[in-house]
């Protein structure tokens, strides 16, 4: 299987109504681990993310895969800060993205069932998915992220307004994803969480990969005044 | 009171006059109704998920054609479907197709832009997911009307409730013409023109009950309002 990765940002901007969100940047991801991508308030983590999804058009520069962008859009997905829920029911909505893939309406709701006992999902089958818990419907969206089994997987601070046992759910299975071969990009504003998942680091300050590299020596020797300012808890504006 | 008792007896007597016109009725509205939808939902989504040059001056139009004059339409597609129209080989005019025809056009932009404002909604809160999901064009139409089905039913409700009570354009391109293109709403025109004001709210109220019932139908089948259903 060609590997769509590594992705590679090349002096890319992005603006929104005249205003730089992020830019320049220059980044390669390359094909393994699980990046985190952390920084202030406003710094340009989400936008960062949507950039390289492809959800945020790059008003400079460019984003490129290994493969041509449409081959590359099909085997990566994104996992949103606030879940969006379809009006359906769990099931359905795990089987979609398999429907959007040309797969049958059976087995496409057997594959979800399955997926959704993985997910510990099984007994909210038929309950339908904007009624779930908080937790519940961060989980259906990374089921739904995963059941495509994504190359690249996008998350966008997933574990933002959860309680500590559905964080601990959602990063076992983030675990399992990256153990299964699924190169994982997320933002997150929670140190602890970033010390525990991290193998790179991207650290963003206004609008710019400030610092980034591998997360060890990132958390331990910081090189900027401002990672490092971040890392101790201080303020960064 | 005498004309109430007598629409009354004609119903419970199973007339087959009463019963003739209350099934064209029907027949006509349903089909323009279904017609209209299948033009009018999928344009209505089309309008919400696309962005193009004249998109605001396209809603604004379309708008503007909710309030379309019955008469007026009728007028066209009289002129449309006569002798001497486009259209006039067909011989459709003074017969229920050309009613239906009426109906359509009347109903279809308020079913159109009923529904570009319900999928409009929706697509503000489906859009990332569905183009992070790369999901075609038509997919995403498909997955918002699918979704939006709920909504959409006022829409196709709404449509129901104004070519059902259409008198206008019907009775132009109709004619009204006994067990040929004779409805309800024309009826009763004709029994008030008649002077028989008893009947004719008689058969208003059947009219009334029609449009009552078929929308108590519509949302007991598809489970509006119900708890915990979307």
């Amino acid at each position: 299987m060609v590997s769509i990765l590594p992705l590679t940002l090349t002096n890319s901007t992005a603006h929104m109504r005249g205003k730089k969100l992020v830019g320049p940047v220059d980044y390669c991801l390359e094909a393994e681990g699980l990046t985190i991508v952390i920084g202030p308030n406003g710094a340009g983590k989400t936008t960062l993310l949507r950039l390289m999804h492809g959800l945020q058009r790059c008003s400079g520069g460019e984003v490129s895969w290994a493969v041509p962008a449409y081959d590359a859009r099909q085997k990566q997905a994104f996992v949103f800060q606030s879940p969006i829920m379809m009006r359906r029911r769990v099931v359905d909505s795990l089987a979609y993205p398999l429907r959007l893939r040309g797969m049958a309406k059976a087995e496409a709701r057997r594959n979800a069932q399955s997926c959704a006992a993985r997910f510990g999902l099984e007994d909210l089958l038929d309950s339908w998915a904007p009624m779930l818990s908080g937790g519940e419907k961060q989980k259906l969206s990374l089921a739904r992220a995963l059941i495509i089994k994504p190359e690249l997987l996008f998350l966008d601070e997933p574990c933002a307004n959860l309680d500590g046992r559905a964080t601990r759910e959602i990063e076992t299975i983030l675990q399992t994803a990256k153990a299964e071969s699924t190169r994982i990009v997320m933002s997150t504003h929670d140190m602890g969480q970033a010390k525990r998942l991290a193998d790179d680091v991207i650290f963003m300050h206004k609008g710019r990969v400030h610092e980034e590299g591998g997360a060890e020596r990132f958390f331990s020797i910081p090189i900027t005044p401002e990672a490092k300012a971040f890392t101790n808890g201080d303020i960064v504006e | 009171m005498s004309g109430f008792w007598e629409a009354w007896l004609l119903i419970i007597t199973l007339d087959p006059d009463l019963y003739e016109i209350i099934f064209l009725s029907l027949q006509v509205t349903v089909s323009a109704v279904i017609i209209a939808s299948l033009i009018g939902l999928p344009m209505g989504a089309w309008l919400a998920v696309n962005r193009f040059r004249l998109r605001r001056y396209v809603i604004a139009v379309l708008n503007a054609f909710m309030g379309l004059p019955p008469v007026v339409v009728g007028l066209f597609v009289y002129m449309a479907l006569s002798r001497a129209g486009p259209l006039g080989g067909f011989g459709l005019l003074f017969s229920p197709i050309a009613m239906v025809i009426a109906q359509v056009i009347i109903i279809t932009p308020l079913i159109a832009s009923i529904s570009h404002q319900t999928i409009r909604d929706l697509w503000a809160e489906y859009h990332d997911l569905l183009i992070s999901m790369n999901a075609t064009r038509s997919q995403r139409i498909m997955a918002l009307l699918w979704d939006g089905k709920r909504a959409l039913l006022t829409a196709t409700l709404a449509g129901f409730g104004r070519a059902i009570g259409e008198v206008g354009a019907i009775m132009i391109v109709g004619g009204n013409i006994e067990h040929a293109t004779r409805v309800l709403t024309t009826a009763i025109a004709l029994e008030t023109g008649k002077g028989n004001f008893a009947f004719a709210m008689g058969l208003g109220l059947v009219l009334i009950a029609l449009a009552v019932i078929i929308n108590l139908l519509i949302h007991i089948i598809s489970k509006t309002e119900r708890a915990r259903t979307w």
